[in-house]
């Protein structure tokens, strides 16, 4: 199934509800979506519309109640605990709110370590700093970068490991504008450069421009698509 | 363990308060030992040097002091002589008493009265053995307090006067009183409240009419295991091991039971001490640990990690506390019966460092439970 030709993302008819009695809700109602290799697709929607709950099945961090989830070609629903574990290191990348970088290392032990979480000892720190211009900061902790440092070695953390999927949520909640756009101009050349899928769940209109799709999430319908 | 020193080095000051704990409790857990130790050397010493398998009581004597309580008389001793497995039986003598040296220094004495030729006579660093009527081998501590070969130690009350002839190799003390080493035979004149002031002779020790001693001391041949039961039934005695006859001496049975229930409470303050720490540090990182967890690491790998982070906190601060704990208890004063014994330490701080790394086990193994979902931009 992992040919060339396979898309790095798709999502069939995927149900979930989350709650119990009358807090129950549907959190994903029959979503479906695929994405390609290289494609930069973004997902906007208020807060509770569901996008969470797309990057949490995407992410092979939840199953959905219905419909299947395939990254690159691979059923995650057949996969058990560990697998989907092993799954997550080896093919999908998160970037998370605010980098959420770990306050005891430095950037590039950020990224040192989630090489060694996938079983990779000699990672090029450095380089794929580098690439998204963060070598001259590679030995400050998280707490003496920026906003924006944080969020770029979060994005440089999540593509270590060579993922054929990059799951981003909300990158620029705590940035300005214009490190917004750095950011987002980031994933998007990324996306294109190593031929990488990336999802992006925003609330940032401002920031659309550099996707190639955008998506509207609302009570767990995805819709209103337009290109951008 | 790339996570757990980054973050030892990155958290230092709040490991370095917890390690503080663990280097203190270290330090009483080492002081406890050398107490413990010095109070067991002190309390049954001139028991422990003896190769002894067992010592047999009057039947019926409280263990508690049974050395002093116990009165055995000559027809007891035979039935362990014949006994199976046993090499040797003697008859032993046992009181303390006080007395004065002839600088007129007060002195406390355990008499054991023994056959000078039996297999529990005393061993002699210095001087001779026992080979005169009114001769006493007495324990080397005793030279502390200026006791030397020739020193005339009289008896508080009866005056009877001894002469040291020889010092124990070592320390020698019974109930935390020297020992004194002497004939049987004198032992029993003594006993007998029938001795003279002055110095006892071969003829005023034969004159006594009295055979009675406190307990035989009984020596099993190689490898051979005496029936104990069957012997004391045969002899009218209770007996006891070697190790069991300790708590046979004065206090000791108080004294360790007392320290060693200092030194549970130690041990469990210990792993509350690591757990609750680390169930705290979990708490804090557990933001950190759901985003390992989401971009894939297994709790396996977190939970050995957090572990190591134990374990180095632990050995480095258990190895500070016992280290300053030895050089505190070389500065002991003489008079504190404190005694440094490699083995009981290194049992302290192994039981310190299991201990604590079960209590941090307990508390680290809420990684398990923590939710990856949570590192995404708020819970669903």
């Amino acid at each position: 199934m992992n040919t060339e030709n396979t898309p790095a993302l798709e999502i069939v008819d995927a149900t979930l509800e989350l709650g119990d009695g009358d807090s129950r809700v549907r959190a994903l109602d029959a979503v479906s979506l695929t994405v390609r290799a290289g494609e930069f697709v973004a997902i906007v929607g208020p807060s509770g519309s569901g996008k969470s709950s797309l990057l949490a099945v995407a992410g092979a961090l939840s199953n959905p109640d219905s419909g299947s989830v395939r990254v690159h070609g691979t059923d995650l629903s057949t996969l058990s605990k560990g697998a989907s574990a092993k799954f997550r290191l080896e093919n999908i990348g998160f970037v998370f709110q605010s980098g959420n970088l770990l306050p005891a290392l430095t950037a590039a032990d950020q990224l040192r370590l989630a090489g060694r979480l996938a079983g990779n000892r000699k990672v090029d720190a450095e380089s794929v700093l580098d690439s998204v211009g963060m070598a001259h900061r590679a030995k400050n902790r998280p707490g003496h970068l920026s906003g924006g440092e944080r969020q770029r070695v979060g994005i440089a953390r999540a593509l270590v490991n060579a993922p054929s999927l990059l799951l981003v949520d909300e990158p620029t909640a705590a940035l300005d504008r214009a490190r917004s756009h750095e950011v987002v101009q980031l994933l998007a050349d990324q996306a294109r450069e190593q031929n990488v899928a990336v999802v992006m769940v925003t609330h940032d209109h401002d920031v659309l421009e550099h996707c190639d799709r955008v998506l509207e999430m609302v009570d767990g319908s995805l819709g209103a698509v337009r290109t951008a | 363990m790339f996570l757990a020193l980054r973050e030892l080095r990155f958290a230092r000051g709040r490991f370095a308060l917890m390690g503080t704990v663990i280097a203190l409790i270290s330090v009483l857990v080492v002081l406890l030992s050398g107490l413990s130790s010095g109070l067991v050397n002190d309390g049954v010493s001139g028991l422990k040097a003896m190769p002894v398998t067992a010592f047999a009581f009057d039947e019926g004597t409280m263990k508690d002091n049974a050395f002093s309580r116990s009165v055995l008389e000559e027809d007891q001793l035979a039935p362990w002589r014949d006994a199976e497995g046993v090499q040797a039986a003697e008859p032993m003598g046992v009181s303390i008493v006080n007395s004065t040296t002839d600088d007129g220094k007060q002195v406390d004495l355990t008499l054991f009265g023994v056959d000078t030729d039996g297999f529990i006579a005393p061993k002699t660093s210095s001087g001779e053995g026992l080979d005169r009527a009114d001769g006493i081998v007495v324990s080397e501590t005793l030279k502390d307090d200026g006791v030397a070969i020739g020193t005339v130690v009289t008896l508080d009350r009866i005056d009877v006067e001894l002469t040291v002839v020889g010092f124990t190799e070592g320390q020698a003390t019974f109930g935390h009183v020297d020992v004194a080493y002497l004939p049987l035979e004198t032992w029993q004149l003594i006993a007998s409240n029938t001795a003279q002031p002055g110095v006892p002779t071969d003829a005023t020790v034969a004159a006594a009419d009295y055979s009675l001693f406190s307990a035989v001391a009984v020596q099993a041949k190689d490898d051979a295991d005496v029936d104990l039961a069957a012997a004391d039934e045969a002899a009218g005695t209770t007996s006891m091991t070697l190790t069991e006859s300790f708590n046979a001496s004065p206090g000791y049975e108080a004294e360790t039971l007392t320290l060693s229930m200092i030194q549970v409470f130690l041990y469990v303050i210990c792993a509350l001490v690591v757990g609750a720490f680390f169930t705290v540090w979990t708490i804090q990182r557990a933001g950190d640990l759901a985003v390992l967890r989401a971009m894939g690491a297994s709790s396996r790998y977190l939970l050995r990690d957090s572990l190591a982070q134990a374990v180095v906190v632990l050995l480095v601060f258990t190895g500070i506390g016992v280290a300053a704990g030895v050089a505190m208890g070389a500065i002991m004063p003489d008079a504190m019966p404190f005694e440094l014994e490699a083995g009981p330490i290194a049992t302290a701080s192994v039981l310190t460092i299991v201990l604590g790394l079960l209590g941090a086990a307990v508390a680290v193994l809420r990684i398990t439970r923590v939710d990856p979902l949570a590192a995404l931009g708020g819970r669903r």
